[in-house]
């Protein structure tokens, strides 16, 4: 739990910050039958990054990395959209989405692991042609669509609660499950840690790492869905450009080793919130656009060095130079950046 | 491969007719038909089709070649720039009597306009602009003028609000931070409105042109700044995206906030008409039967102006119903 300390504490600084701005920052009304307020925006648009970067998690836990997320969101929102427009049913248009991603996700990891691709260059094909199949897949057109069923899943509400957060929820309580109540936590980690090592000790590493490719896609594909619902359209050029960079963000922010071999599925939701309440932050206290990068890359910056002990310790030392270097020194083998 | 070498083969007999209808036109009067000597072959080599705008300016490009009887080349350049310049140079060997294109990129096209140049063809550009130094590479530049297009939405504003003294405030959506439409809307928009103190803009973030961006920028826009009365977009699609934000705010779009935007898309003329964007300026991809004008102009040697505007409109919600049905994009 110590572990999470750091970027909990960045969070609440964000949020803090947010106050002064914004003195209604914090309320939460419901307006029109559903929940509304800056925290409930936080978590809706930042679902589909939570969804995005849960799924990078365990890719990053196997020591390998997935830069395809953002081209598969692309193409499950193009395909469900395509789908719907085309008189399909939401079901057909949904299940189509998801299997394509889910194919898409296996292709990665028999690259990976059934080739031996390194996961960079493997991950980086879909990541190119993917964009390049979903503007196949919209003719290159933004595709309006018009079902208030599809609407659901990205813009809707249940209870009134933003349907996508549901589904963040209902992922994240499988994914913990499955990982942390089951062994296959410890298998990932241990393919992470070393994949022949594992092997050797009768694990299957090859069906393990094209798992979580496939379900780094599923996670990928589910956000796409979001993302074209929460606009009813579909754009095979824009949708999750970049939102790969972000969910590796938000997965070492969350304090998971780019290394392998450990992941922290607690942390990474965290990420994914600072990074989303970072972004909500930079509109409502009016950072003019120009700068919006260099603020965002500066808050970054700063959250990784507090996140670091060695930094942490480094420092400490400057200010009292005859504090003891042991405690500083063991530490250093945890660094989590 | 295959289509590409239909294309070649296509091309070349093309080419062949046309050579012989130009030797041959003496004897050939009965074949040729109607206009004979004074046929125009432009050749045009597009961007790509990577918007329904994109695919609106193709279709007006062909359509009003064939309406003015212009024997049109037509190549599509999928966004690569050396694919553009190997269309000019075979526009150049087939000696087309003019050639017109949208620069996927704004340098780099000394060399190919030289030997356009040289071989006295005609270059006239549309839609975007080159950077080079030498502007007799080209005859004119036909395209739309994006700080007016800002000037005309500041000029909707000040009358819609002239009879009222309360300050008005304003947010805005820009378009891509850096690109030439976002820049240009914004300064027209700003040199407009900055002439009456009671005009502010309150908040303003880039949209990225897109409509998910639009919309979460909105709703963050709808917390952190209470009184909102004018959302000004840079494009449709980011004011569809804010159009659902403020809805889902439980405002109505339209009326408590009202909204202005650059483009007249097919989606956008539809809110437009539907009460939920009040005012559209046009940015028209439909330059075609202005470039056919030119090109006859620039062939027979008359002069033309270095810059043409795009002729441009703009809609309010009345006017969006009487276009819509015949609207192209």
């Amino acid at each position: 739990m110590r572990r999470l300390l750091w970027p909990v504490v960045v969070l609440v600084l964000l949020l803090a910050l947010n106050v002064f701005f914004s003195p209604g920052f914090f309320s939460i009304q419901v307006r029109d039958g559903h929940l509304y307020g800056s925290l409930i925006d936080i978590l809706r648009f930042g679902a589909p990054l939570i969804l995005v970067s849960l799924g990078m998690t365990l890719v990053i836990a196997t020591g390998g990395i997935d830069l395809s997320v953002g081209s598969v969101v692309a193409i499950s929102g193009a395909l469900a959209c395509l789908q719907i427009s085309q008189g399909a049913s939401l079901f057909t248009a949904v299940a189509l989405a998801l299997g394509l991603s889910l194919v898409l996700g296996a292709w990665n990891g028999f690259l990976v692991a059934g080739i031996g691709i390194q996961p960079i260059i493997a991950t980086l094909i879909l990541m190119v042609a993917g964009r390049g199949l979903a503007q196949l897949i919209t003719d290159g057109q933004i595709i309006t669509v018009n079902s208030p069923a599809y609407k659901v899943i990205g813009g809707g509400y249940w209870l009134t609660v933003p349907f996508g957060i549901l589904i963040v929820l209902a992922v994240l309580a499988v994914t913990a499950f499955l990982t942390r109540r089951l062994a296959l936590g410890m298998l990932i980690e241990s393919v992470g840690g070393n994949a022949e090592a594992s092997r050797l000790a009768g694990i299957r590493a090859r069906g393990i790492i094209i798992m979580v490719y496939a379900f780094a896609a599923l996670c990928a594909g589910v956000a796409g869905l979001m993302i074209s619902s929460n606009v009813s359209s579909a754009d095979g050029n824009n949708a999750g450009l970049w939102i790969e960079l972000d969910a590796i963000l938000a997965v070492v922010i969350g304090g998971t080793a780019l290394s392998g071999g450990r992941f922290s599925l607690g942390g990474t939701v965290l990420g994914a919130l600072i990074i989303q309440t970072l972004t909500t932050t930079i509109y409502s206290i009016g950072v003019p656009p120009e700068t919006t990068l260099l603020f965002k890359a500066l808050v970054v910056t700063a959250v990784c060095l507090i996140q670091s002990p060695s930094f942490r310790a480094k420092a400490l030392r400057r200010r009292g130079r005859a504090a003891v270097p042991g405690p500083a020194s063991e530490e250093k083998v945890r660094v989590s950046l | 491969m295959l289509k590409r070498i239909s294309a070649l083969v296509l091309a070349g007999l093309t080419a062949l007719a046309v050579t012989s209808c130009g030797s041959g036109s003496g004897g050939t009067t009965s074949a040729s038909s109607g206009g004979g000597d004074s046929t125009v072959t432009m050749g045009f080599s597009q961007v790509g089709a990577e918007s329904g705008w994109r695919t609106a300016n193709t279709k007006s490009v062909q359509e009003s070649a064939k309406t003015a009887g212009i024997t049109l080349k037509f190549s599509d350049a999928q966004q690569k720039q050396e694919n553009q310049i190997k269309a000019i140079r075979s526009f150049i060997q087939q000696r087309v009597d003019v050639i017109a294109f949208s620069p996927v990129v704004e340098s780099g096209w000394d060399p190919v306009l030289k030997e356009a140049q040289n071989a006295k063809i005609p270059v006239i550009l549309t839609d975007r602009a080159v950077d080079s130094k030498d502007t007799t590479l080209y005859k004119t530049f036909l395209g739309s003028d994006f700080i007016e297009e800002g000037k005309k939405a500041g000029q909707w504003l000040v009358e819609e609000y002239k009879d009222s003294t309360d300050k008005v405030n304003i947010v805005e959506l820009q378009g891509t931070t850096g690109s030439a439409p976002a820049n240009d809307r914004k300064a027209g928009f700003q040199e407009v409105i900055g002439a009456d103190t009671k005009f502010q803009i309150v908040a303003t973030q880039t949209g990225d042109f897109t409509r998910a961006k639009g919309k979460e920028v909105m709703e963050a826009f709808l917390k952190s700044t209470p009184d909102i009365d004018v959302l000004y977009a840079h494009n449709d699609d980011m004011g569809l995206g804010a159009i659902e934000a403020i809805e889902g705010a439980g405002k109505v779009p339209g009326k408590d906030i009202k909204i202005i935007t650059v483009d007249a898309v097919k989606d956008g003329m539809q809110a437009l008409a539907d009460g939920k964007i009040n005012f559209i300026v046009e940015c028209s991809p439909l330059l075609g039967p202005q470039l056919m004008d030119l090109a006859k102009k620039v062939v027979k040697g008359e002069e033309v102006p270095a810059r043409v505007v795009t002729e441009e409109t703009t809609f309010t919600q009345d006017q969006a119903k009487q276009a819509l049905p015949s609207r192209q994009y």
